[in-house]
């Protein structure tokens, strides 16, 4: 771990002001991602700014008959909520999938969509990463690849976003809420707040330097039945092969976002149009280009498979 | 003390403590936290450093320069040893590779420098400005492609034949020849790799985490070139070790050496990224086995080879030596074949040879079954030997295996289960039950130990055995209460000090044994200078409830010791191990839950029937063979170091990416103890469980896949993918 100075932010402008101001700033919240990395030395950041602090750990009822959540909001909070658990009970149980019960006491919303991937060559850094150190090469794309992307990925990066509640963010189209060091704020849709790795993976989000996420927010709730599937070699506490979160209707119509095949949530409304039709029609839009590693080409069937289980589950 | 012929009665027999279920002694220790680990031996020195270990970037090749300018500025730093300034070292006896290398790079991870700093974070980061100019080598990673190139091992006996096997099988009626591979396993205990050094003028003691004390002290003196008596290890708790601990690994070393170079007591302890690759673990194996048997289920011929390989003077994975003696078959043979790789060190871990052994041939036994039409649990009692089947003259000293599988299918609901792959359904869940034999073979080892008795009449023991969390404090302080007739409270127990006489140690299954009969062999010597003080006739002294009898006199032991007295001896053994087989046996059974979608596996119950010898503690026993049982479903399922073939190295080098079982994968577990004596063994008529438990577990959880869904995979891990396509259609 390398030196740094720290810093309590008094208010999200001026933490992000500060984040912008300051050379190697970085934010931390629960730290269950970042003091990891730091102490790997993968992450150096020269500055932290501690936001624990700020008054972003409310869930509260939009305007919109929506949920508006805090970036600070702990993970086992959001997924005990009442109002999660009855109107979107999709995220509920993407949080619960996810991680373990201490971590997820410390967890953040805005740390958990901002979590780094878990490549193992991104985590020793002997070894050339384009993610951690841009330019040096990709030691996955030829190397032990089980883990990685199907889809959405590119020559200078395999890796998976490995985000539980990021799937159901996403198929439940969150807003992500910022301020910026100049004050003025913004939405991103979760759809456009991860990015693909193209030339650069090292930039996994469409966030500018020191902008700071306040809150993620819910449209209102849709209904219909909301199914996790999270499926791994071990029962607990590990990452997804592939995921499925699933929105479905009682006419058979519905969303899905999937885990553990991109760089980010992977969703296609025009797929999501065949889910009538069945799990085969929707994956193969859905995941139609992917270029999977001889490694992890089972996760293609996977996810029409999972997929299947989860539909007639919701049939059932 | 020489046990050469069969124990006869002895005060052990009467079983007023040993045999009886006993809570650790040393259990309130543990769970409140109190239990003095190697790291955390603030006690033991004041003014302790940290070492913080740089492992080597490459997997083979030399380094050209090191440049440690940066590393030295940095805050904090006291020293920082290397191979080019720590002056000459040896290597010890156990180790392969050298602990300090450079400037030859044997293995990813290979220490190379050791920083020492006043704080565990000044060194860690001063550890990554160490910099270090590489010139790679090609090396060898891969155990399929250099299996061409394996050849016989010269140590030990890598080939083993009786009768013809060729001739047997060519002329079996129902034959199988299939190839089994099992990938290379990590210890992954709890507690990583650990000491403090402190040196006292040219002495050097040393806390650490270690199973053989005598072993590693040993090592440490010849690696450092110095006296052997020079070295002291202390080592009373020890976080786990699966075999990790058997030898002296880079923390020891380096924590000497940079002790000696920044003047200090200096602690060190591997980052768990490091252990992966810098210490030792289990070598993949690919095995071949050929059965061949008649229609009536009778095993004519039977073949075993193994290929597995290892830094250039290592040693092969001995997994063809359960093939020797588990089942009949007058034509047999069997083959271990060693490759050169460049990963790292390949050694000892948890039943080295009899667990991936059995992983693959019980498999083999369920396919052989499957093909003569026979119940697998039948098929095996229909081949069960008495006698060492390379050599029938021998027979086992004890051998149970019909018994355990008997009884383990009765408890288990064997019956139920449709011998028809693929056709149970339990909602979502394929299921299916599976079974194989355990075996694993019953080593003794000399082993010593010193006895006082003083004036309050406790008795403590001392002797430099070891627990790895295996139960040693309880059965020791059992045996000694056993022998001097005292309740268990007045019994004290100190281990894992080179202070103390010389014991077997914890490896191999061989300690709660060899190490209880060491203690035994002292008592003897204890309860005759009892006597003798007392002027008792020794020969019908009667040792009960804190007193001794002789006729109509008795005295209590208190009274006894005076001054107190103190009694050694070791146990020795003659070659009733020769005369006779020992091994230990159990049968598994398993049932598990396919997902009919996502082919996820999850085990549903299980049960261990062991035999092994008395059970000296039934409710450590027990504890041992479920965590055995627990780590067999980690090689069935998950466990599996993902070898890097380009770079060299595993490359899931944390516990993130090298699973094993959680709570949620183990969810009933059931253990059940024939009731057995070995008078072969020892004075004890113990042997080991601790590794028995794993060994079979593995397959016994591949043919309940099997049995599930009809699919047979033959490499394990038996993970997801390997399933996937070959299950039936799903819905949806
Ligand atoms: C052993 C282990 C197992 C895990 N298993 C899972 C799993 O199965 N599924 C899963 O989804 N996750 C899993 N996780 C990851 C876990 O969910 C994340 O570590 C956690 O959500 C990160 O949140 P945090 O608040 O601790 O973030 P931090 O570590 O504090 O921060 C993470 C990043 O977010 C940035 N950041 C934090 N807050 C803000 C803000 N308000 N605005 C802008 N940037 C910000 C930080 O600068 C940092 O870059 C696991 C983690 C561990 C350690
Ligand atoms: S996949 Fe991405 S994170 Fe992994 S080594 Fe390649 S560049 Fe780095």
């Amino acid at each position: 771990m390398k030196s740094f100075t720290y810093e309590r932010a008094n208010s999200p402008t001026e933490a992000a002001a500060a984040a912008a101001r300051i050379k190697g700033a970085k934010f931390i919240a629960g730290g269950t991602n970042l003091l990891d990395l730091m102490k790997l030395q993968i992450e150096t950041p020269m500055h932290l700014i501690d936001v624990n602090s700020l008054a972003l750990d409310k869930i509260e009822a939009t305007p919109e008959g929506g949920l508006r959540i805090g970036a600070l909001v702990r993970n086992t909070d959001l997924a005990a909520d009442e109002r999660v658990r009855r109107d979107y009970g999709l995220l509920s149980r993407a949080l619960l999938a996810g991680a373990s019960g201490q971590l997820r006491n410390k967890a953040t919303t805005a740390g958990n969509l901002l979590q780094r991937t878990r490549c193992p060559y991104f985590y020793d850094t002997n070894q050339p990463c384009n993610k951690r150190q841009p330019g040096s090469g990709c030691s996955a794309i030829g190397g032990f690849s089980r883990q990685h992307a199907v889809i959405g990925s590119s020559e200078a990066c395999i890796a998976t976003h490995p985000s539980d509640m990021a799937i159901a963010m996403r198929a439940l189209d969150a807003l992500v809420e910022t301020v910026r060091p100049d004050g003025t704020t913004r939405n991103i849709p979760v759809a456009e707040f991860h990015s693909l790795p193209g030339d650069t993976p090292h930039i996994e989000t469409t966030l500018t330097p020191g902008e700071l996420i306040t809150a993620v927010t819910l449209p209102k709730p849709i209904g219909g039945k909301h199914i996790y599937r999270k499926v791994r070699d071990r029962a607990s506490y590990a990452f997804a092969l592939v995921s499925v979160g699933a929105i479905v209707q009682p006419d058979g119509t519905g969303r899905v976002a999937v885990g553990g095949v991109a760089h980010k949530p992977w969703r296609s409304e025009a797929a999501e149009s065949d889910l009538p039709k069945g799990a085969k029609a929707v994956t193969e839009q859905l995941l139609a280009g992917a270029r999977p590693t001889s490694d992890n080409a089972f996760k293609v069937t996977l996810v029409e498979r999972t997929l299947g289980a989860v539909l007639d589950e919701a049939r059932s | 003390m020489k046990f050469e012929t069969p124990a006869t009665t002895n005060p052990i027999d009467q079983l007023k403590v040993v045999g009886k279920p006993t809570m650790r002694i040393d259990g309130s220790l543990k769970t409140t936290g109190t239990a003095p680990y190697a790291y955390e031996r603030y006690d033991v020195a004041s003014n302790q450093a940290y070492g913080y270990v740089v492992g080597a970037a490459i997997a083979k090749g030399r380094i050209k320069s090191i440049n440690l300018a940066a590393a030295k500025a940095a805050p904090g730093v006291l020293a920082i040893v290397t191979a080019e300034n720590a002056g000459k070292l040896g290597k010890g006896k156990f180790n392969t590779a050298k602990l300090l290398g450079g400037p030859e790079i044997q293995h990813y991870h290979q220490a190379v420098a050791v920083v020492v700093a006043e704080t565990f974070e000044q060194a860690r980061d001063a550890a990554q400005l160490v910099e270090i100019d590489y010139a790679r080598e090609k090396g060898f990673f891969d155990l399929a492609g250099a299996r061409e190139l394996a050849k016989k091992p010269e140590k030990g006996k890598p080939d083993s034949a009786a009768g013809d096997f060729a001739s047997g099988f060519s002329s079996a009626q129902v034959k199988l020849d299939e190839t089994y591979t099992t990938p290379d396993h990590a210890h992954a205990m709890m507690e990583p790799h650990a000491s403090i050094a402190v040196w006292d003028g040219d002495k050097l003691n040393l806390w650490t985490s270690n199973q053989m004390i005598d072993w590693g002290k040993g090592d440490l003196a010849l690696t450092l070139g110095i006296d052997k008596e020079n070295v002291r290890l202390i080592s009373p708790f020890i976080g786990g070790g699966f075999g990790g601990k058997l030898f002296l690994r880079s923390d020891a070393l380096l924590a000497a050496l940079g002790a000696r170079a920044a003047k200090r007591p200096v602690k060190v302890s591997l980052p768990r990224p490091l252990m992966f690759n810098n210490t030792t673990h289990r070598p993949a194996t690919i095995q071949r086995i050929r059965i061949g048997a008649n229609t009536d289920g009778k095993i004519t011929a039977i073949a075993h080879e193994s290929w597995s390989g290892d830094l250039p003077e290592g040693g092969p994975e001995t997994a063809v030596n359960q093939t020797r003696l588990l089942y009949s078959g007058a034509d047999r043979m069997t083959a271990t074949r060693l490759a050169v790789l460049d990963l790292p060190e390949g050694n000892a871990m948890r039943a080295p040879g009899e667990a991936p052994g059995t992983m693959a041939l019980e498999i083999a036994m369920d396919e052989m079954a499957e093909k003569l039409g026979l119940d697998p649990v039948e098929f095996r009692i229909r081949n069960d030997t008495q006698v060492d089947p390379e050599k029938p003259e021998r027979p086992f000293s004890q051998r149970q295996l019909i018994e355990c599988l008997r009884i383990g299918a009765d408890r288990f609901g064997w019956r139920i289960r449709n011998s028809q792959p693929g056709k149970t359904r339990d909602g979502p869940w394929l299921v299916g039950m599976g079974v194989a034999a355990a075996f694993r073979d019953n080593l003794v080892m000399k082993s010593g130990a010193r006895v006082r008795l003083d004036n309050r009449g406790v008795v403590t023991v001392e002797t430099d055995m070891t627990d790895i969390g295996t139960g040693s404090y309880t059965i020791i302080a059992q045996t000694a209460a056993e022998m001097m007739g005292l309740p268990l409270h007045k019994v004290e127990v100190r281990l894992g000090d080179s202070a103390f006489p010389v014991s077997a140690g914890s490896g191999g299954q061989w300690g709660a044994n060899s190490s209880t009969a060491g203690v035994y062999a002292a008592c003897v010597k204890l309860r005759e200078a009892v006597t003798q003080k007392l002027g008792f006739n020794s020969a019908d002294a009667v040792f009960e409830d804190g007193e001794v009898r002789s006729g109509n006199r008795s005295a209590s032991l208190a009274e006894a010791a005076g001054d107190g007295l103190v009694a050694e001896d070791l146990m020795e053994y003659g070659d009733l191990d020769k005369k006779y087989q020992q091994s230990t046996f159990g049968a598994h059974f398993v049932e598990v839950g396919v997902d009919a979608s996502t082919a996820e596996i999850r085990v549903r119950r299980m049960l261990a029937v062991c035999a092994a010898g008395r059970i000296l503690n039934p409710q450590t026993a027990r504890s041992q063979v479920i965590g055995a049982m627990t780590m067999g479903v980690g090689a069935a399922l998950m466990e599996e170091l993902a070898v890097d073939k380009r770079l060299g190295f595993f490359v899931n080098h944390d516990l993130a990416g090298y699973e094993v079982p959680v709570h949620a994968d183990i969810p009933h577990q059931e253990v059940v103890f024939l009731d057995e004596t070995d008078p072969i063994s020892s004075p004890m008529k113990a042997k080991g469980v601790g590794e028995l438990g794993i060994c079979g577990v593995g397959a016994a959880v591949a043919n309940a896949i099997y049995n599930a869904t009809g699919v047979r995979v033959r490499n394990y891990p038996i993970t997801l993918d390997k399933l996937l396509e070959r299950l039936p259609e799903a819905s949806g």
